[in-house]
């Protein structure tokens, strides 16, 4: 059972099953939807087996290696630490709940799955890349399905939608791969592989310049104040399994990307931006609160609450303190069950009314009383509510902040509290009240609908209560790139003084 | 020591002529001799192609006296057979029987280039006749030191071959579509490839203003094939002017070369020029009127003018031949010229080509934004491709010169495929495509849209297809050789340029058809058409994912004869 590559297979189970699906015919419609639902939950099957196989303890695991292009000095590796290991089994896990929610999807249903799962392929590759050009491969290639997504079967602006967000995410990736050249170059390794780079040693404009590169794929990526104009058009034109995807995963590849490259490589310039950064997210989580408030879209208010969400990620990561760092990751997770959970109901809501204004709907609670139940329960993981997933990620963030740059934790404190303004607020008109409007009529979840949401809720439950088994797996990681990273950052800092006294 | 000097020495005094160094082009010339022959006998084709049959056996038996090679008599021979065959099978349709000569003469192109990279990977080769062993590799040139047989050269012959064998089935039903099938066409294509080749691996100036020529006239032609229609007359007039303008410049240019140094031998007038102590003038203004007629031919910004009316106005499968083969070997002799010969004089010309490469990139993406014309959008992005090329060339390294080689055999590929779906669907509207036909197509044609589609995300540069592994290799090239900046430039001319490739993504499968568009006549996919597009999409899917093989080709080829 050692030698099985259950890391390649994690990539190849859905890449080949995405083949398969673009060979059937367009009108086996059954046969498609079966295919692509058994090969994501064989997927989600084997991250499993990840999980179980995975040891708490910092490094990669499960590590594999290749040629690919030994011309050029790139390999295919793969590896899982604690970082990466949850955002792989978030993957896998909400993608067989994604093709579940598309399942009534009729028109061209044949390229609908096959991009699902191709972008599920080019995700957790992202994830699990060691190599730096596999990674910016990944990273490239989840684009275009993501794109096709938005803009076929988005809603009425998709075309401007999938434009801008297809140039976003180019304009960063393409900085991002100048900078991966340069630190080939820089490294003289002849080599790629993440381990090699790592080794690079660069002065401090180099470095300083080299985070700009790496920040702007990854800033557009979270997205982070002011780089987010993207997020809202490519939530509110994409259908809802576009949706899903990319607020549940997609958008994690930013704080990611962050803790896996931007700090082992760059800690000094990390040390030096990390107040404009935890600025940004301070920004991020309060504008992204206030802009939500003032939406008549749910759809686009869920959206902005993204932005809110991730701010407190980056804080937590750019506090460079290992709890926060930790909180990030996991609040990553629960973000993502969370998110994914309200696009989820939204896009039932839609499937029903083909309405998302806040104004048109009055009293659901009464009129779809199992929507409204599930709709309520997942505000409150959003809104971290005690005893949820959301508070404890959201939690050990500030903890950490709190303990390294209060006046960022202060400032977020403040996010909390607008978060439970900006959802609760259209809870009450969209749920309470006499039934009226759209509401009228409505018919309850069905027994599909009920059967995604079960796991949703069911895991935002379960880490809430205990998120200890997360923490456990997570930490270790976390902690020895944070370490790293702040002792890298005052021996640069210690030699440039020394450089000083001795002029 | 050339091989004339060697010959020189021989008691007996037959100027010795190295035919294995042009052999690629004396298949290209001499199936072109063929075509033209059989189809000017007209009805009496089986009879001219008896003589012709006569023609190369006795050159078989000459081969054979005169080199005792078995393996080439017998190839010439079988060409006699080959050729008579096929015409009496096809004698009544005289098209069929010129494009699969043509394709078999690419093959045969492609056949005899491998056969030299054998040779020159087993690191020597037989000049026919005079015994003399000479090393393949890159110290040497032949024929009074007037063609390389270097990596440049085969690796560019290669990409020129492969665009022609693949340009002549995506032609064939266009070209009777539009009735422009006429006997001259392929014999053109083949005196064009001719010419090509030859610039790839012209080792003289002279020969590079000759092969330019060769060309050059074959071009004019082709591109003014469409006789009725009035864009291809301009746009042939056009390119005529402008070409023979950039021609004279770029001859005055070697005659200045030769003023300076003496020689017009590439090698030997870098050697002088790096001996020169003085900052002459005069040597100055030979690098301009060089860099001017080079600008010209890979149409780089601001002497690129004639490019987007060219491409538009030529008959569809010659703009895609021109763009991929043109360039292939246009950038051969440029990098020949200045990286292999002049490198010494990189303080001279290097800013130049800085500035040029900054504007010819952000130009090209820019003014392809607004173009609603296809094709003239298709022109204005090789302008952007010829600058991310240019960086290839101005890292002046081996690695650039390998990423300038590997870059122009995948842009050939990748353009002719988006050349070809263009084909296609111009033959289903008889008309040019703007943007808005193209509406909807990828709901009715979801396979031909579907490759469009992937020719352009790989014209962006989108991994993994093999666009991708281009610019790689150029901008890993550029990084290497400290041009960060100009990288940087390149990246945000590729943002510029993703948006038109992808807005045309966005037409085909977003867009609703217009009405009526039921009562268009469907797609007519023909085997031609099929072979070509499903060729290209193959080698761009497989260049995208594993190029190992063809970077290792590209570095070994990256030397120059000298």
């Amino acid at each position: 059972m050692q030698s099985v590559p259950l890391l390649t297979l994690l990539i190849a189970i859905p890449a080949a099953t995405a083949v398969v699906v673009a060979l059937l015919a367009p009108t086996a419609r059954s046969a498609i939807r079966a295919v692509s639902l058994l090969g994501s939950a064989i997927t989600f099957a084997v991250s499993l087996l990840v999980l179980a196989r995975f040891e708490s303890v910092a490094g990669f695991q499960l590590q594999e290696s290749a040629a690919w292009i030994p011309q050029w000095g790139i390999s295919y590796r793969l590896g899982v630490d604690g970082i990466s290991l949850f955002l792989v089994l978030l993957t896998t896990f909400i993608m067989p709940l994604t093709l579940l929610a598309g399942w009534e999807q009729s028109e061209r249903i044949k390229g609908y799955y096959a991009c699902l799962l191709s972008m599920e392929a080019a995700l957790v590759g992202v994830f699990l890349a060691l190599d730096l050009v596999l990674f910016y491969v990944f990273f490239e290639a989840m684009l275009v399905p993501m794109y096709a997504l938005i803009g076929i079967w988005g809603s009425a602006n998709r075309r401007y939608a999938a434009i801008k967000f297809f140039l976003y995410t180019l304009i960063g990736g393409l900085f991002m791969l100048v900078a991966i050249l340069y630190l080939y170059f820089a490294s003289g390794a002849q080599s790629f592989a993440y381990a090699d780079l790592l080794a690079v040693s660069l002065t401090s404009t180099e470095q300083a310049l080299l985070f700009v590169c790496f920040f702007a794929a990854f800033a557009i990526k979270v997205p982070l104040f002011p780089f987010h104009t993207w997020l809202p058009d490519a939530h509110t034109e994409a259908p809802t399994v576009g949706s899903v995807v990319l607020a549940a995963v997609m958008l994690k590849i930013g704080g990611y990307g962050f803790l896996r490259y931007s700090l082992p490589f760059f800690p000094e310039a990390t040390q030096r931006f990390a107040p404009i950064l935890l600025a940004l997210g301070v920004i991020g989580v309060l504008y992204g609160a206030l802009v939500a408030m003032a939406q008549r879209d749910i759809k686009r208010l869920v959206a902005y609450s993204s932005v809110a969400h991730l701010g407190f990620v980056v804080i937590g990561i750019f506090a460079l303190d290992p709890t926060g760092a930790a909180g990030s990751v996991v609040q990553m997770v629960n973000h993502g069950l969370s998110t994914g959970a309200l696009f989820l109901l939204i896009g039932f809501l839609y499937d029903r009314t083909h309405s998302r204004e806040i104004a048109g709907y009055s009293g659901l609670l009464r009129a779809v009383p199992v929507f409204g139940g599930i709709w309520l329960f997942v505000v409150m993981s959003s809104i971290a509510l005690p005893g949820l997933n959301g508070f404890a990620g959201e939690f050990p963030i500030l903890l950490g902040t709190f303990q390294t740059v209060p006046w960022a934790a202060v400032a977020a404190v403040f996010g909390v509290i607008l978060a439970a303004l900006y959802l609760l607020w259209p809870y009450q008109r969209m749920f309470h009240g006499p039934v009226e409007g759209l509401a009228v009529g409505l018919r309850d979840l069905r027994l599909r609908e009920i059967a995604i949401m079960v796991p949703l809720v069911v895991l935002i439950l379960a880490i809430g209560l205990y998120p200890k088994p997360l923490y456990d797996r997570v930490n270790p990681s976390v902690s020895a790139v944070v370490a790293d990273a702040i002792q890298r950052a005052d021996v640069a800092a210690t030699a440039a003084a020394a450089a000083r006294e001795g002029e | 020591m050339t091989v004339l000097a060697q010959v020189d020495q021989l008691p007996v005094n037959i100027p010795d002529f190295a035919w294995a160094a042009i052999s690629p082009e004396l298949v290209l010339f001499g199936v072109g001799l063929l075509a033209l022959l059989l189809d000017t006998a007209g009805p009496q084709r089986l009879q001219a192609s008896f003589v012709a049959f006569g023609v190369l056996v006795a050159g078989a038996v000459f081969a054979a006296l005169q080199t005792g090679n078995v393996v080439l008599c017998a190839l010439v021979g079988l060409a006699g057979v080959t050729q008579f065959a096929l015409t009496a099978i096809w004698r009544d349709r005289p098209r069929m029987l010129s494009a699969i000569i043509t394709s078999l003469g690419f093959i045969g192109g492609l056949g005899v280039t491998a056969w030299q990279w054998a040779t020159y990977a087993g690191g020597t080769f037989t000049v026919s006749g005079a015994g003399v062993q000479l090393p393949l590799v890159a110290t040497q040139s032949v024929i009074g030191d007037m063609v390389a047989v270097d990596g440049v050269a085969l690796f560019s012959r290669f990409t020129i071959c492969l665009a022609g064998l693949i340009t002549v089935p995506l032609g064939f039903s266009y070209a009777e579509d539009r009735r422009i099938h006429r006997g001259e066409y392929y014999p053109l294509l083949l005196f064009a490839a001719t010419g090509m080749t030859l610039l790839a691996a012209s080792a003289d100036l002279i020969m590079v203003f000759i092969s330019i020529e060769i060309l050059s006239l074959a071009l004019y032609i082709l591109t003014g094939f469409a006789r009725r229609d009035l864009r291809s007359q301009e746009a042939a007039f056009k390119y005529f002017l402008l070409g023979a303008f950039s021609s004279a410049l770029l001859l005055y240019g070697v005659a200045l070369v030769y003023g300076v140094t003496g020689s017009t031998n590439i090698a030997e007038a870098g050697r002088a020029f790096s001996a020169l102590t003085v900052n002459s003038g005069l040597t100055l203004a030979a690098m301009a009127l060089l860099l001017v007629g080079f600008a010209f031919k890979t149409s780089l910004v601001p002497f690129h003018m004639w490019t987007p009316d060219v491409y538009q106005g030529a008959p569809t499968p010659v703009t895609g031949f021109m763009a991929a083969a043109t360039k292939a070997a246009a950038f051969a002799a440029f990098v020949r010229v200045f990286v292999g010969g002049f490198a010494a004089l990189s303080w001279s010309w290097a800013p130049v080509f800085w500035v040029i490469a900054v504007v010819t990139m952000m130009g090209g993406a820019v003014l392809a934004v607004v173009q609603t014309d296809l094709k003239r959008m298709l022109g204005y992005s090789a302008i952007a491709h010829a600058g991310y090329v240019l960086i290839g060339l101005l890292a002046v390294s081996r690695a650039g010169v390998s990423g300038v080689l590997l870059y122009l055999l995948i842009y050939a590929l990748m353009s002719l495929g988006s050349f070809g779906v263009l084909t296609l669907l111009e033959r289903r509207g008889h008309k040019a495509m703007a943007l808005d036909d193209l509406r909807g197509i990828g709901r009715r044609y979801p396979v031909p849209a579907g490759m469009m589609a992937l020719f352009l995300l790989s014209l962006a540069g989108i991994p993994p297809t093999a666009g991708f592994t281009a610019k790689f290799a150029v901008f890993r090239a550029g990084i290497e050789a400290g041009l960060s900046s100009l990288v940087v430039v390149a990246v945000v001319s590729s943002v510029i340029a993703a948006f038109f490739y992808v807005r045309v993504i966005v037409i085909m499968f977003m867009e609703e058809e217009p009405a009526g568009a039921d009562l268009d006549p469907p797609l007519d996919l023909t085997a031609g058409l099929i072979i070509g597009l499903v060729a290209t999409t193959a080698t761009v899917v497989i260049l995208g994912v594993f190029p190992g093989v063809f970077i290792d080709l590209a570095s070994q080829a990256a030397s120059f004869a000298g």
